[in-house]
């Protein structure tokens, strides 16, 4: 592969992973107020289906961009309400929310399918697009890949650099701590989800009128998405920018299997394509095996020094996930 | 700031914890509260926070009535609460920590807030290196921290609940220190222990609380053992001892240490007999629950011997333990002991020893009814456990127990139980030491502790005071063992020297 | 007779009324969202509802479909029940199905060509779906147990990891001769396929494997004290290991007791219904099997009637397309919303005694 085919293949990765990066951060911001939001995987299959039909009836591609947003806060305000306000599991809610939303997606998206619908152009930005490298990777874009970038920049320096960012991280970190220095614990926690559902909801026009333009029913190629969004989230440890790097190295990954298909004859195409999956296996087992019983018991057999030193080593590899995460707050 | 409340009433459920305090507090005092677990202090100090909205009874500061809604609502009025755990964010920056809670624009200046905390710090000594993520630090430095902040916030009136439990001592130096100059700045500091040389040496005046009521007010010099008396004195009857115990050894502990959490037990060793009854005392985190935790093999030792009889339980899990004869009751009934949404019967079903496959239902209600009847407990078979009283579902707890239990730890068996309850409690057990069982026991009750043990455990910081005689050992002597006070050398108790006394053949 | 009488009225409580009239409730919502959504597509909903009703009990071979739909799922929703009793998210089910028909399929093709009995490769066919499923639950039990990989996780991994392996085959070491197509694998002969009803594609065999599938787990969960173990795991963790449950050991047991369901459930659909491996051969069925166990707050008794009325939607409504041309996964939104809204009524039941002071742990 020569240098120029490599450049536009990486851009071309920087655009469709754009998608799973705005919603793993639409769903870090919920999950770092305490809030799983289990429902992405259907979201982002029903805003995508939804979006598409607005824009085919409509002609207008803002008008199917603000709908995805719009079913995705809905879809996340119901699993707010369900586990903040009536107390149920999160897991439930959001589970039974995901194949609902699947089920009425390709039920409603039935009429549309294989329609041809419009589809975001590239704007290429003046000037910077000219930059050697660069310009290719970054300034050639369409309007929703920049939006991506800007999210990432902005998700990261609101929850890290601003007063408000400070209280999210507190919230989901001990809510009670954060209650008693004034936060409105449950308020905040409505308002992460249903902006971070409002996130995941873009993915869906993202999909169905940029990266993968169009509707077609099951065979669209986005159920599964949703799922990966959620390991992203935890493989970033709820850092917007580690985050985005999660979903690079997703679309780098689902990329290089395209590309390197020819040259992998060994390797059938399926086999690459849940690639994804069991790497987000290990990746969890990675990050989580430091927390199992069985190994503080071998640990407490060790001798001093040594246990102090492989506990360091777990410690270091463990995501912190934030403390209070799916556990419901109630002020006394 | 001067402090003042008038007739504060707080009650949960049937229980008064605070019954019509009335207390006046000057500005630049440094007050220390007293008073034993349950005695009311918390409330009263959370309710003056802003935690709990008191039922009834008024605050005043500098002599103006005030409803403080939340803590935050009370940290605007001047009053901020410094915990024992401290209420800040461990995976989080110190700057950042500083930061949550506080006004301000859209982007805090990391920078301002740490020159103005740091500008605090340095008249105070204290440092703090604002980079570090809280976290790392001791909790003497996220106390420190805490501090700053709430003075950061413009506290005047400073609440401090048992600050000096896990710092070290130059850290609790540094404390008083700062505390000291705090009161010189006529800030307000009021604090919570039970530790009575650090009271007698920090503060200004003292308040004794005892059953949700204020017993009295003092000032220096201080008399401990009228601190004291004020603290535990109460209408004992004392009833006729019970004691089983035997010389031969059933549980053996050689030099057993373990670790959990904040909590570091220095190595111990010990022999239990048969139909002995060991208490255990201390505040609350001071290392007994571990002890005991350790001893039913739930927390890993980390050196040492655990024997029972001839069988070497070192290093084993906890159904070894149990399956051993190795008993363990937790304090939180209904968290840790029972299972919620299960009936009596089926709580002794899942608890009988070697069951079939099937389930009898009729002959486990039966079952349920005798153990019912055998406990006294009021419930039927079909009873859920969370259904039953505190009282029943302890009496529960103890049916549960298997009869050829030969050690029994008890977690805090007798918390919030009324005094029926408890003696029930103790004569059911007491026959099982008869039966030639061992009791462990943990209790925040002195009376209790001195009644039922034979020998009694005092703990500190970790380490291990005794064992004591029980039935030479009088309440003050325990509360000074309690409150960290070394009783040999203080002059008061010559004639009889417990810890000698009762050495390790008891 | 009058103590009949006495026991009835017992049985049916103030309470109890206000029960079935709130899943009632639940029910009319669930119909009205649909009926919303069924018009905002532009379809009439009455006839909608009318062809569901008519294609799952309006024929003899329609209401025989019905069961064919049931026996997999009793089989997930039974299978679902147990690792619920034990407190767990067993996502993986749909994975489970999968591998289980994937080991059968294999062993089938091993056999095909030998002199064994028919019955006999049969009868080893649905074993190894058995053994198939329980395999990969077991993978993601110790996960779980070992790794501290959430089971949600590791469940939803390995399905998709499943479904690819599915792929695989069909279209690699097991296509057909020529070829490989989305059709599945070469058939397997007749004489390899569980009997069926004259005329009709339901078998007696799977459908008695099934119902005795769920009279097991009844008996396992309500009558045995493996049961009450599983249940005390599942209601308290930690109470239950100190009062001397092994609970790891029973988490694990109830992904294998799960596994190996929802592996013959996969069986089934190879040897009583495809006749081979097709790559969707789960149809959901597992997906399914837990929103069962949602709706029936996890009561084993319930499992019959509410897993047959869920396959009656989904076979009744695959006549949509050609006579509405409306897609059939109208019956996934109105089984969905129906979970949904009895998942949230019940929330709000419950909050509205914490309120009230009627239920202890509330505000």
């Amino acid at each position: 592969m020569d240098g120029p085919t490599l450049l536009v293949g990486l851009a071309g990765v920087l655009a469709t992973s754009a998608p799973i990066a705005v919603a793993s951060i639409g769903e870090s911001l919920a999950e770092r107020s305490g809030v799983i939001n289990l429902s992405v995987n259907g979201t982002i299959l029903l805003s995508a289906m939804g979006s598409f039909a607005v824009a085919v009836t409509t002609g207008s591609l803002v008008l199917g961009f603000i709908l995805g947003a719009i079913i995705g806060a809905v879809v996340a305000l119901l699993v707010a309400f369900g586990s903040i306000t009536l107390r149920r599991s999160q897991v439930a809610v959001g589970f039974v929310l995901t194949l609902f939303c699947r089920d009425l997606s390709y039920f409603l998206g039935n009429p549309f399918m294989g329609d041809k619908g419009p589809r975001l152009a590239e704007h290429g930005i003046p000037l910077l697009q000219r930059i050697p490298i660069l310009g290719t990777l970054i300034f050639k874009h369409d309007v929703m890949t920049y939006f991506s970038f800007v999210l990432i920049i902005v998700a990261w320096w609101w929850v890290y650099r601003t007063r408000p960012g400070l209280t999210l991280r507190a919230i989901g970190e001990r809510p009670e701590a954060a209650f008693a220095r004034g936060a409105r614990v449950n308020l905040l926690r409505y308002t992460y989800t249903v902006v971070g559902g409002a996130l995941v909801g873009l993915a869906g026009p993202m999909y169905s009128l940029s990266v993968k333009a169009g509707w077609k029913g099951t065979i669209s190629g986005l159920d599964g998405l949703g799922w990966i969004v959620l390991a992203i989230v935890i493989f970033g440890a709820w850092n917007p920018v580690r985050v985005a790097f999660g979903a690079y190295l997703f679309g780098l990954l689902q990329w290089l299997s395209v590309v390197l298909q020819p040259s992998l004859q060994g390797i059938p195409s399926q086999v690459l394509q849940v690639a994804p999956f069991p790497l987000m296996i290990l990746t969890l087992l990675f990050v989580n095996v430091g927390n199992a019983e069985w190994v503080d018991r071998i640990l407490a057999s060790l001798p001093e020094a040594s246990r102090k030193r492989v506990a360091k080593i777990l410690r270091s590899l463990r995501v912190v996930q934030p403390r209070s995460l799916g556990v419901p707050f109630e002020p006394d | 700031m001067e402090v003042q409340v008038k007739q504060i009433r707080k009650h949960f459920g049937p229980v008064k914890a605070n019954d019509g305090i009335t207390l006046s507090v000057p500005a630049g005092a440094i007050v220390g509260i007293l008073g034993e677990n349950g005695a009311g202090k918390s409330t009263l100090m959370k309710i003056l926070s802003g935690f709990q909205p008191a039922d009834s009874g008024e605050i005043l500061l500098d002599g103006k009535a005030v409803t403080l809604r939340s803590p935050a609502d009370a940290i605007r009025h001047g009053v901020g609460m410094l915990h024992q755990d401290p209420l800040d964010f461990p995976p989080m920056r110190v700057v950042d920590n500083l930061l949550i809670g506080a006004p301000g624009r859209l982007i805090p200046r990391r920078g301002d807030a740490a020159q103005a905390v740091a500008d605090l710090a340095g008249p105070l000594g204290l440092t703090l290196d604002l980079k570090a993520e809280v976290g790392s630090l001791t909790v003497g430095e996220r106390q420190q921290l805490e501090l700053l902040r709430l003075l950061w916030l413009g506290a005047r009136v400073l609440i401090l609940d048992e600050p000096t439990t896990g710092i070290s001592a130059t850290q609790r130096e540094q404390l008083f220190g700062t505390l000291r100059r705090l009161a010189e700045q006529g800030k307000t500091v009021l604090f919570v222990s039970h530790k009575l040389e650090e009271v007698q040496e920090l503060c200004t005046r003292v308040a004794v609380l005892r059953q949700g009521r204020l017993i009295g007010e003092a000032l220096p010099p201080f008399r401990v053992d009228k601190l004291v008396s004020m603290m535990f004195e109460r209408e004992v009857t004392p009833g006729e001892r019970l004691s089983c115990a035997t010389g031969d050894t059933l549980f053996r502990l050689t030099d057993v240490s373990a670790e959990q959490g904040r909590i570091k037990l220095d190595p111990f060793s010990m022999d239990i007999h048969r139909g002995e009854t060991i208490g255990l005392a201390g505040m609350e985190g001071s290392g007994q629950a571990v002890f005991l935790r350790s001893c039913a093999g739930l927390v890993a030792t980390t050196g040492g011997r655990i024997q029972l009889e001839d069988v070497d339980l070192t290093g084993k899990n906890y159904h070894h333990f149990k399956k051993k004869g190795v008993a363990y009751v937790p304090a939180a009934r209904l968290e840790e002991g029972l299972i919620p949404g299960l009936s009596i019967t089926e709580h002794v079903l899942l608890t009988q020893h070697k069951p079939g496959f099937f389930i009898d239902r009729e002959s486990g209600r039966k079952l349920a009814q005798q153990r019912i009847g055998d406990y006294n407990i009021k419930g039927t078979p079909a009873s859920p456990v969370e259904s039953l009283s505190g009282g029943n579902q302890q009496r529960t707890l103890l049916a549960l127990v298997r009869p050829g239990a030969k050690v029994m730890l008890l977690e805090q068996p007798t918390r919030g139980l009324d005094i029926e309850s408890v003696i029930y409690l103790w004569t059911k057990l007491k026959e099982r030491c008869n039966d030639g069982g061992s009791i462990v026991f943990t209790s925040s009750d002195l009376d209790e502790l001195l009644r039922y043990s034979d020998r009694i455990l005092v703990f500190f910081a970790g380490k291990v005071s005794g064992p004591l005689d029980a039935k030479t050992t009088t309440v003050d002597q325990l509360g000074y063992l309690i409150g960290g006070r070394d009783i040999s050398g203080t002059g008061i108790f010559d004639e009889t020297d417990p810890v000698q006394e009762g050495g390790l053949d008891g | 007779m009058a103590d009949l009488a006495a026991r009835v009225r017992d049985h049916f409580t103030r309470e109890r009324w206000i029960n079935i009239g709130l899943q009632i409730g639940a029910l009319v919502l669930a119909l009205v969202l649909t009926t919303v959504i069924l018009v905002a597509a532009g379809a009439p909903p009455l006839s909608a509802y009318w062809q569901i009703i008519k294609g799952a009990v309006g024929s003899v071979t329609g209401f025989s479909n019905v069961l064919v739909a049931w026996v997999p799922l009793l089989l997930a929703a039974s299978g679902v029940l147990v690792t619920f009793a034990a407190g767990l998210w067993n996502i993986g089910v749909e994975g489970q199905i999968v591998f289980g028909a994937v080991l059968t399929t294999w062993v089938m093709r091993l056999m095909q060509d030998t002199a064994m009995s028919p019955a006999l490769v049969i009868i080893i066919a649905l074993i190894a779906g058995m053994v198939g499923g329980a395999l990969w639950a077991a993978l993601a039990g110790v996960l779980k147990t070992f790794g501290g990989v959430n089971e949600i996780f590791g469940g939803l991994g390995l399905n998709y990891v499943a479904a690819a392996l599915t792929l695989w085959l069909i279209f690699g070491p097991w296509k057909r001769p020529g070829i490989g197509s989305m059709s599945g694998t070469e058939p397997f002969p007749d004489k390899l396929a569980l009997p069926t009803i004259a005329g009709l594609r339901l078998s007696p065999w799977s459908l008695g494997l099934g119902i005795l599938a769920v009279i097991i787990v009844y008996i396992l969960l309500e009558r045995t004290y493996f049961g009450l173990k599983l249940k005390a795991t599942g209601a308290s963790n930690r109470a239950a290991f100190l009062l001397g449950v092994p609970t790891w050991q029973y988490g694990l047991v109830a992904f294998l007791a799960c596994g190996a369901l929802a592996g013959l459930a996969g069986a089934v659909q190879v040897t009583a219904v495809y006749h081979r491996l097709i790559p969707s051969i789960s149809s959901g069925y597992g997906y399914l099997g837990l929103m069962i166990g949602m709706l029936i707050a996890y009561r084993a008794a319930w499992v019959a009637p509410i897993a047959l009325f869920f396959a009656a939607l989904n076979i009744g409504s695959i006549q949509l397309p050609i006579v509405l041309k409306l897609d059939s996964t109208l019956s996934g939104v109105l089984q969905g919303a129906l979970v949904l809204f009895v998942v949230l009524v019940e929330g709000a039941r419950q909050r509205y005694l914490r309120r009230a002071g009627l239920k202890p742990g509330g505000a």
